[in-house]
């Protein structure tokens, strides 16, 4: 039966009605939604849904962006031939004053490596990095965000710090096969634990949508000045210690707010950094154990070893035992030579006492 | 009552179909949408990221009360929130209040001078911003940056000539509807 057939066929809802109550259910909808979504990293809404559109969208957006891509090189191209006087003092400048450091740099890293040599510290391991490019970029106050081109195929997990060749761009918050949503350190939602590197004083680095991120937590006077160097200071583990974020500044509304180094770099390369963070590397059971529970006994040394410190031992033994001759040989001669000069004086001593004694008083009495 | 033959009713009415005025205009918008989240700087400048969708629910309302309409809306909010990694309805919210102020007002404004119409439009571009900010300082327990707000809002009202046209373009199209 069709519609025009049915008893339906005379009924009329006036427009204005069925569109208002389509509008009301698309937003009740759109409230339920919002309810059900938790988008933080630690307990991501909707993510099977998110991840599968951002791996559909990363290729769209590619192909869409191209022609964009090409008006932003040529962009560069132009850029690069005004500039190139101006960039080239600067360049030459900034070299100059690095290759400074650059010694400094090496030395202290020799220094530091036999201080842990001699401390015995464990060290956190080398993290590896994997290159990726941006595809898109949410720039707006209330979502700030990246989507690059590796995924779940290239080891790239939830958490993995990004970083750029200045510093650290943000951290990953969702993962598909090629693709991963990477969540910038000026997002609202960002909070970054941070040290002064001046003070080593602990803060916390909030974005709030604007490029400049703020300082809150900040305790003492004088623990943060403008131009202060900021770093991760590791608290907490998700976040590699000593990763530089940026320098301190003065916001417009008075609170402490940092110029990021990331600002500085490419806008659409960065590098995600396969950091486990510590909870991960530590084994709960290991903690729970009794503290000495852990610590052994160091393994045997080998043959080679064993014969190397012998040698060392005879070769200590036999430079104290010539030591100890040198000196008693000293001793001996400094005894002989004492008892000698002892010897001489007394025998002095015994000639001047007979004259003395033979002596008339005759003296005495042709003064009287 | 005299019925027309369906030949010559056809010939006499002009129909501008949902896939016209609804499904070409969403598609654009999210094509506008993903060209402008592109990581690139332009003479040292990053592309501007105004609310594209913003356009529709200004105009579809304006063009025609419909049912399609707002659920097109709720879609493409959704996209956008996808597409920027927001909470999933925070755009939807904002876009389908927008439209809500523009379907009751529209007796009041449909036809009034372009100058009106963008007064109106900032107008609920505003209220829009407004809720997104209001949900997502609850939900992130602190309010974004409002120059950071000001910096999207001013682009997304300067695309007002995309909204206008499309209402030049569809309001008087189909004759069903003047």
């Amino acid at each position: 039966m069709s519609l025009r057939e049915s008893p339906f066929e005379n009924l009329r809802v006036p427009l204005g009605w069925s569109a208002g109550g389509a509008l009301v259910i698309a937003i009740a909808l759109a409230i339920f939604l919002l309810l059900s979504d938790r988008s933080e990293a630690d307990e991501p809404g909707h993510a099977s849904v998110r991840s599968g559109f951002e791996a559909g969208a990363a290729p769209v957006g590619g192909v869409f962006a191209a022609p964009v891509r090409w008006l932003g090189q040529i962009s560069d191209y132009v850029d690069d031939y005004f500039f190139a006087v101006s960039e080239n003092r600067r360049l030459r400048e900034e070299l100059a004053s690095l290759r400074a450091e650059r010694d400094a740099v090496v030395a202290l890293r020799n220094l530091n490596s036999q201080y842990e040599a001699l401390l015995g510290i464990r060290v956190e391991p080398d993290v590896p990095l994997v290159s990726a490019r941006s595809v898109s970029e949410a720039r707006g106050p209330f979502r700030r965000a990246r989507l690059i081109d590796v995924g779940r195929d290239r080891g790239i997990e939830v958490g993995n710090p990004v970083i750029n060749e200045h510093g650290l761009v943000g951290r990953v918050t969702g993962v598909s096969d090629s693709v991963s949503r990477v969540l910038l350190v000026t997002d609202v939602t960002s909070q970054i634990p941070i040290l002064v590197d001046r003070t080593d004083a602990r803060a916390i680095m909030r974005g709030d949508g604007s490029g400049n991120p703020r300082l809150e937590f900040v305790r003492g006077n004088d623990s943060v000045e403008v131009g202060d160097r900021i770093l991760s200071s590791g608290d907490g583990g998700l976040l590699p210690r000593g990763l530089p974020i940026g320098v301190v500044a003065r916001g417009i509304d008075g609170s402490w707010r940092v110029k990021l180094f990331s600002d500085r770099g490419a806008i659409d390369f960065v590098r995600v950094m396969r950091f486990d963070n510590f909870s991960q590397l530590a084994d709960g059971s290991t903690l729970d154990s009794p503290p000495l529970a852990g610590l052994d006994t160091a393994p045997p040394p080998s043959p080679e070893v064993v014969a190397r410190i012998d040698d060392a031992q005879g070769r200590r033994r036999a430079e104290a035992e010539r030591r100890a001759e040198v000196e008693r040989q000293a001793r001996e001669r400094e005894a002989a030579d004492t008892r000698a000069r002892q010897a001489a004086a007394q025998a002095a001593a015994a000639r001047e006492a007979p004259a003395q004694t033979a002596q008339p008083p005759a003296a005495d009495g042709a003064t009287e | 009552m005299r019925r027309v033959a369906p030949a010559r009713r056809a010939a006499a009415v002009k129909v501008v179909g949902p896939q016209q005025w609804i499904l070409l205009p969403a598609l654009a918008v999210l094509a506008a949408t993903l060209i402008l989240a592109t990581p690139i700087k332009v003479f040292g400048l990053t592309l501007p990221e105004p609310v594209m969708p913003m356009v529709l629910a200004f105009a579809w309302p304006l063009i025609r009360p419909s049912v399609l309409a707002p659920v097109a809306l709720l879609i493409v909010g959704l996209i956008v929130d996808l597409f920027w990694g927001n909470r999933l309805g925070l755009w939807p919210m904002g876009l389908l209040t927008a439209y809500a102020v523009v379907l009751v007002s529209r007796p009041f404004i449909a036809g009034q001078d372009t100058r009106l119409l963008f007064a109106w439009y900032s107008g609920v571009t505003a209220l829009a911003f407004f809720i997104v900010y209001l949900v997502t300082t609850m939900a992130a327990h602190q309010p974004p940056s409002l120059i950071a707000l000001f910096f999207q809002f001013l682009p997304t009202i300067l695309v007002f000539p995309a909204a206008n046209w499309l209402v030049d373009r569809f309001d008087d199209g189909d004759l069903r509807f003047r």
